[in-house]
């Protein structure tokens, strides 16, 4: 072990020097990492990382989760993609899960992620995630590590500022990143009314104990686009913070006409207000349509719900429910420290980073201190609310989080580098290069009450050089860094998934002995489970053909079916037997459209299956189960449509009278 | 299962090319094809390892819980286990009682994955069957009911 260490050191020192040696780099890399770097990151075979981190997939759709700090990939939860995988998109029980108002949608863009919390710290129940093209939330279930439900957000166009959550997980927010005229018939508009007929919606979804998702209300906001969000934390619990840009309200070239204006605008929601004027009955109720899909681990299916009706609240009409607060150059993060008194808005076109007070802004709102409105919305004096500012934190400044002891770390994407400033006094205290151009950056517990301090992950969009080159495409580049000291220092690169955006990460004891390992058998009700290798069997309905079917080590029953006719639908539903933890089998039928199956111990999954051609089909497992595991397999005989081959199925003995003749 | 052999032949070989000292490599060999128990003074093969100790059986047969015994073993153990003599994937059930103490019966099948480990009976069984009994989760309830489904099938009577 320790020569292992020192050979890994030597490398790095050695990798280190070559690397100064002959790149031209910016930044010497051997500058950064340090002798002891190995030994911080090595986790030993057969141990465990310390914390789960859940990093998005971005334009995968999916959620990756990482041990930190080996950097280690442990799974890739699907959530708005399809997934070969784990079946997820391509099993009956799985499609509905992706169903929208626009029908079923195989891939979308996930870009943050919200651990649940309970008093402000992260309670290891759920992780939510948005999805970013049709707008939609999920929440992904830390027991299974699957996704359980997801809420698709109507009214809305590119669901960025989201899923951002209150401190008890009472709502997860949905912020419109494209205005757009509320949906229906109605919305069939002239582009070049965007001012007079583009909104731009915030939603509240409830989350329920035991985790269902609601759209409690939506409030109506002026056209503009809402970027990122956090909720007060402490005693600013009650309210909701969201970035905007596009003040300007432009509907074309927004690169440049919408970053004319010197300032743009946080916007302060008070949503205990809203909760009140919902409770006064001042919300309108809008017919819409989106889906709300929920998948059962005792049916093992999805159910995709179109719902009808939202409630929205106009902030235009209903007085001390938003206020914005002016902030320079479009401002992307917008992130709340974790005593709920400091809002750190990046300003991503600005040279300096403001931070504002909740204590003066509670009191500016108190006096009055108005320079005017926006679209009826009380603008308030920037001065009067205004912390302070960062001087010459970097260029590009997007997103900040916090350490335990009054730190705040801001990346910056346009001069590649984190800044550590000291929230009170607001100066620079410590800047590291990353590689390369960060988007977010994360610390363990970062956005809750209590951060961890340990480490920092910084998620960069360009990699470039740091991994063997393989073609064009590059996966994204992680790096770690310790910052429990006064330097922050770079200890580990790894690939992430898609392009990470934002990432948590939970202690790992606070989720392992929750996860389960098996579903129970006994409890399976799904409505083709197959209770036994006794209860299997192969029904006909009309031109549908189910087969019940049973997996266990090491053999598929039944492994012949005959009586398959050309124009039948076929299901197989595969009932996997086994109730020992990590012994899924697979599903394959030669020339089936639909994909494959992945079936858990307990669990029932359906292929559906239309064959294309007589004759023979072989059928396996997919998923090595056994010293047999080969051996696990089957036939199924498909015959025209006007045959007479009676329907037959069974395993272990030939069908009686059935025909041996040579062709 | 042919290409897993193929596999083993050639990590056998590379134990062999790799290790060079002659002794080193008897040892390697031995230890893949060793199928006699391991010397292992604290266990019991007569009770077997687990949970269960001194499990009472009446000299009567419970009907109610052989009843709840063939359920659990439909669902649970039918896929590989004929009630008759004849091996499936693992040894048919009739005479299990005969030849098994309960507590070892209750044990192996709560417990298999040490007692394969350990047991000479259930390595020996292993080499024939190949297959590994896998954990069903059983609960203690489950497990006892099957073993009096168990004494069914082997003639105790109500």
């Amino acid at each position: 072990m320790k020569k292992i260490l020192i050979t890994r050191i030597s490398m790095l020192f050695v990798g280190a020097a070559l690397t100064g040696i002959i790149s031209c780099k910016p930044k010497n890399v051997g500058d950064v990492v340090s002798g002891d770097a190995a030994e911080k990151v090595y986790v030993a075979p057969g141990e465990f990382d310390e914390y789960y981190s859940f990093v998005s997939g971005g334009f995968s759709g999916q959620l990756s989760v990482y041990g930190l700090p080996s950097g280690r990939l442990l799974r890739v939860v699907p959530v708005f993609s399809v997934d070969p995988e784990k079946g997820y998109g391509f099993s009956e029980e799985t499609k509905p899960m992706l169903n929208t108002s626009h029908g079923f949608v195989p891939w979308d863009d996930l870009h943050h992620v919200q651990a649940s919390k309970t008093s402000g710290l992260y309670d290891g129940r759920w992780v939510f995630a948005n999805g970013n093209n049709t707008p939609r939330v999920a929440r992904i279930d830390l027991t299974t590590f699957r996704t359980a439900e997801i809420i698709e957000i109507p009214n809305s166009a590119g669901n960025h500022s989201s899923p951002f959550i209150t401190e008890n997980t009472e709502y997860v927010v949905a912020g419109t990143r494209f205005s757009v005229p509320a949906d229906g018939a109605a919305s069939d508009v002239s582009i070049n009314s965007y001012k007079q007929n583009f909104k731009g919606y915030l939603s509240f979804i409830s989350v329920a104990k035991e985790g269902k998702m609601e759209i409690a209300f939506q409030i109506k906001c002026p056209g503009i686009n809402f970027d990122l969000a956090r909720a007060g934390k402490g005693k600013s619990h009650g309210w909701f913070f969201f970035s905007t840009y596009n003040s300007e309200e432009a509907n074309t070239l927004l690169e440049v006409n919408a970053s004319q204006n010197d300032k743009d605008f946080i916007m302060a929601v008070n949503w205990k207000k809203a909760e009140e004027y919902i409770k006064a009955g001042k919300g309108t109720k809008q017919k819409v349509e989106y889906a709300h899909n929920t998948y059962s681990d005792i049916t093992h299916t999805a159910t995709s719900e179109m719902i009808n009706e939202v409630l929205v609240l106009d902030s235009e009409e209903l007085k001390d429910l938003c206020y914005f607060i002016p902030c320079p150059k479009s401002p992307h993060g917008c992130d709340v420290d974790p005593s709920g008194e400091y809002i750190v808005a990046s300003g991503k076109l600005a040279a300096l980073i403001p931070v504002f007070s909740f204590d003066k802004m509670k009191k500016a709102i108190a006096a009055k201190d108005f320079i005017g409105d926006f679209e009826g919305i009380p603008v308030l004096n920037y001065e009067s609310v205004l912390h302070g500012e960062v001087e010459n934190p970097g260029l590009g400044p997007l997103h900040t989080e916090f350490d335990a002891n009054g730190n705040a770390y801001t990346s910056m994407f346009v001069s590649s580098e984190i800044v550590k400033w000291n929230l009170k006094d607001l100066t620079v205290l410590d800047r590291v290069p990353t590689y390369y151009s960060i988007g977010h950056l994360m610390i363990v517990g970062g956005d809750t009450k209590n951060p961890n301090g340990k480490y920092m992950v910084a998620f960069n969009k360009i990699t470039k050089d740091r991994y063997l080159p393989t073609g064009p495409e590059l996966s994204q580049s992680a790096q770690l860094f310790d910052i429990s000291g006064d330097k922050m220092q770079l200890i580990l690169d790894f690939p992430t998934i898609g392009e990470p955006h934002y990432a948590q990460a939970v202690a790992a004891n606070l989720i392992k002995d929750k996860s389960i390992k098996i579903f129970q058998i006994t409890e399976n009700k799904h409505p083709y489970v197959t209770m036994g290798e006794k209860e299997t069997k192969v029904v006909r309905e009309g031109n549908n053909i189910h087969v019940y079917m049973t997996a266990i080590r090491s053999h598929l029953t039944p492994d012949n079916i005959e009586g398959i006719k050309l124009g039948d639908i076929v299901y197989f539903h595969v009932t996997n037997l086994e109730q020992d933890w990590d012994v899924p089998h697979g599903f394959a039928i030669k020339g089936a459209n639909n994909g494959e199956l992945l079936i858990m111990p307990g669990e029932t999954t359906t292929l559906k299956w239309i064959p294309d051609r007589v004759g023979i089909f072989p059928f396996y497992c997919t998923d090595f189960c056994s010293a047999l595991h080969q051996e696990m397999s089957g036939y199924v005989r498909v015959s025209p449509a006007n045959s007479n081959v009676p329907l037959l199925f069974g395993s272990g003995t030939n069908f009686q009278g059935a025909s041996t003749e040579r062709k | 299962m042919k290409k897993n052999m193929l596999l083993c032949v050639v990590c056998l070989f590379l134990i062999f090319s790799s290790c060079g000292g002659e002794t080193e490599i008897k040892e390697d060999a031995g230890q893949v094809e060793k199928t006699a128990p391991v010397e292992n003074p604290s266990y019991d093969p007569l009770r077997g390892e687990g949970k269960f100790k001194d499990v009472v059986l009446d000299e009567k047969l419970n009907v109610e819980m052989a009843n709840e015994g063939k359920i659990a073993t439909e669902i649970k153990c039918a896929s590989c286990h004929r009630m008759t003599s004849e091996r499936l994937v693992g040894p048919g059930w009739e005479g299990v009682t005969i030849r098994r103490h309960p507590d070892w019966i209750m044990n192996f099948i709560t417990n298999p994955d040490p007692m394969i480990d350990k047991d000479p009976e259930a390595q020996a069984m292993l080499v024939l069957c190949l297959v590994r009994m896998p954990n069903q989760s059983l609960t203690d309830e489950e497990a006892r009911n099957i073993l009096e489904y168990m004494r069914q099938i082997d003639g105790v009577k109500p």
